[in-house]
């Protein structure tokens, strides 16, 4: 007798070849399915997207305006009462070797400010009025709207800068020479406004004077209520330990040290827990796309039975059967994904230039969208392949 | 060359009964010479189908021993009659199951599907059996714009592309008008010239009685095989 007949292996083109052929005959059931699938990956790609996106922008912002600002201001004594900064303390600070600039502001809370004088006093609109130095504006990297910023000169005079919102709860839309405000009960020529200052917010909402200026006209005490410094990028953290110290040796702990950049990334990192919800979404949409899929494949078995019965007369084997419909599962959920991870992309690229974000689409969510289809997809498959090799191919061929 | 080279199927004492107690074959014995064209006839439920089956190596017998082109079935695994069929054996249905959609060339070229020989070679070989049933002209055509004669040609050319030493023909005419019927016949006439052994199963007396061979089923059993002096 001869050698027993052994069975011939089919190529992946061939599977991929078969499974296309069965998609491609039922156009209208397969785009339904595969859309399930796509919604979800669209979905879980778009919010990861958006999120990188998103975070991506916070770093490139992060790095225009410097993670190396800190800021020291007067906490509170052991009774609780408003401590303050020694007047010495700028000039110790400066000595800490990887300090680059430090500069002090003064708070002036009796000076109110107003368009005019005759604005009613309780009208204030909550601007505050700050005595500055000049190294102000490069140490915490702010920049001017128009106009021009204190120099030498105007520091000593009744000059005023005003932040972004101050100058639009004033209503002014330029600074020039002929610009008054009514600050502290008397007048102040507004010689620049400021852009935003994301760094130190408080001073969108201020008005900045010299601070001789405020000695000179408004009994400015002199006293410190915070500084800001810039150090060696590399040194923060270490500057950042010593800096109470350096600052009021006598009553370290009543100093308050920080560093403004954490706050904004703490700020976008908030959005973490709504970023996780929506992952969750994405993922039950997903399950769901998978469901069909198998639902889908289910349906195609029953359908197909003759053709599995005809397969199997021209020779195919169980497991030809099997890698066939596991293989149109497959297919199926790839086109979906494939789909989803185009969907996703797009809309994380819409939503990236409609906010003048950078687009981020990281690459393991790719990775991880094709991945998570092609389990899908095998796992969707698995069970209606092995139904399909069940079928006896005399049963299957009486059927048609 | 009738009868040259030894039997292709043997069966021996072969019971196939269903679950539910349906006897579709009873204790049949019957021996297929290599070359062999004969019909099998007898009235649907005589076990003509399951018969074909069997022989075909899709159905198991429930008791009994079958022989196919030297292998006994009951020694080899599912892949292996699998393989068997892929290599040895083609069959023609009555309803010629073809892939709608699919060319009559690729059609035919998934006789070879099985096999392991490459996609081109595979076309290639099916191109040459299109030519042979006459459907050179209609490659790129796909079933639904084929006639039912095309069509069952193109079944046929998809069962002999892998040039079977076993032709098992279902009511291959059943489908057809007189005409096409006539040249399904011829076609399948000619394939036994070549070597083939055919078997064609049909209910038709008329087709059967240009059959050299003839065997007569009723209810699961042989009643009658004669065989006709060469004319």
């Amino acid at each position: 007798m001869t050698t027993s007949p052994r069975p011939g292996k089919l190529s992946p083109i061939d599977i991929l070849r078969l499974g296309g052929y069965a998609l491609r005959a039922r156009p209208l059931r397969v785009a339904l399915s595969a859309l399930g699938i796509a919604i979800g990956i669209a979905a879980m790609i778009a919010v990861v997207g958006i999120s990188t996106s998103s975070r991506a922008e916070l770093n490139r912002r992060l790095d225009a305006l410097g993670t190396n600002l800190l800021t020291a201001g007067p906490g509170s004594n052991l009774f609780g009462e408003a401590a303050t900064l020694p007047d010495e303390s700028v000039a110790m600070i400066g000595r800490i070797g990887p300090v680059q600039t430090v500069t002090a502001i003064g708070n002036l809370p009796d000076a109110k400010v107003y368009r005019n004088d005759r604005i009613p006093a309780p009208q204030s609109g909550g601007i505050g009025a700050y005595a500055v130095r000049t190294n102000l504006l490069t140490t915490v990297g702010a920049t001017l709207a128009s106009g021009t910023w204190l120099n030498e000169a105007t520091i000593e005079y009744p000059a005023v800068v005003l932040g972004s919102r101050t100058a639009q709860r004033l209503g002014l839309g330029a600074a020039n020479e002929d610009t008054q405000i009514w600050l502290g009960g008397r007048w102040f020529t507004v010689i620049g406004i400021l852009d935003p200052v994301p760094l130190v917010p408080r001073l969108d909402l201020g008005a900045l004077i010299g601070w001789p200026a405020g000695q000179r006209y408004l009994n400015f005490d002199g006293a410190i209520s915070s500084l800001y410094i810039r150090t060696d990028p590399d040194a923060v953290e270490a500057v950042r330990g010593v800096l109470a110290r350096t600052a009021n040796p006598g009553r370290p702990n009543e100093v308050e040290v920080s560093r403004p950049s954490e706050a904004l990334a703490a700020a976008a990192a908030v959005d973490t827990a709504f970023t996780g919800l929506l992952l969750g979404l994405g993922a039950v949409a997903l399950l769901v796309g998978g469901i069909g899929v198998a639902n889908t494949m289910v349906i195609s078995v029953l359908e197909r039975r003759s053709e599995i019965g005809l397969r199997r007369s021209l020779g195919a084997t169980r497991g030809h059967i099997r890698i066939q419909f596991l293989g149109e599962a497959l297919l199926l959920s790839v086109l979906g994904g494939g789909t989803g991870i185009v969907l996703g992309t797009g809309v994380t690229a819409v939503y990236a230039t409609l906010q003048a974000w950078p687009t981020v689409v990281p690459a393991w969510a790719i990775v991880g969208g094709i991945t998570a289809t092609l389990i899908i997809g095998g796992v969707a498959g698995l069970y209606p392949a092995i139904r399909a090799a069940r079928v006896a191919p005399t049963e299957a061929l009486a059927a048609a | 060359m009738n009868g040259s080279s030894g039997p292709i199927v043997t069966l021996r004492a072969v019971t196939r009964e269903y679950s539910g107690g349906v006897v579709a074959l009873s204790d049949v014995n019957l021996d297929i010479e290599n070359g062999e064209l004969l019909a099998i006839v007898g009235p649907s439920g005589s076990g003509k189908s399951t018969m074909l089956n069997v022989m075909g190596t899709l159905d198991r017998p429930s008791s009994g021993q079958v022989v196919v082109d030297g292998f006994d079935l009951a020694d080899l695994s599912d892949r292996e009659v699998s393989a068997l069929r892929a290599f040895r054996i083609g069959f023609v249905f009555q309803q010629f199951h073809l892939a709608p959609g699919t060319s009559a060339l690729d059609n035919v070229a998934d006789g070879l599907l099985y096999t392991g020989i490459g996609r081109k070679e595979r076309r290639e070989r099916a191109e040459a059996a299109l030519q042979r049933v006459d459907l050179g002209h209609r490659l790129t055509h796909r079933p639904h714009e084929l006639s039912g004669g095309e069509k069952q040609r193109t079944a046929i050319a998809r069962a002999v592309v892998r040039e079977p030493t076993l032709l098992l023909a279902d009511e291959p005419t059943g489908a057809l008008d007189s005409h096409s019927g006539e040249g399904v016949m011829r076609l399948l006439l000619d394939l036994n010239e070549t070597g083939t052994t055919v078997v064609v199963i049909t209910h038709e007396r008329m087709v059967a009685s240009s059959l050299p061979r003839q065997v007569t089923m009723l209810d699961g059993e042989v009643v009658d095989d004669r065989k006709m002096a060469v004319a």
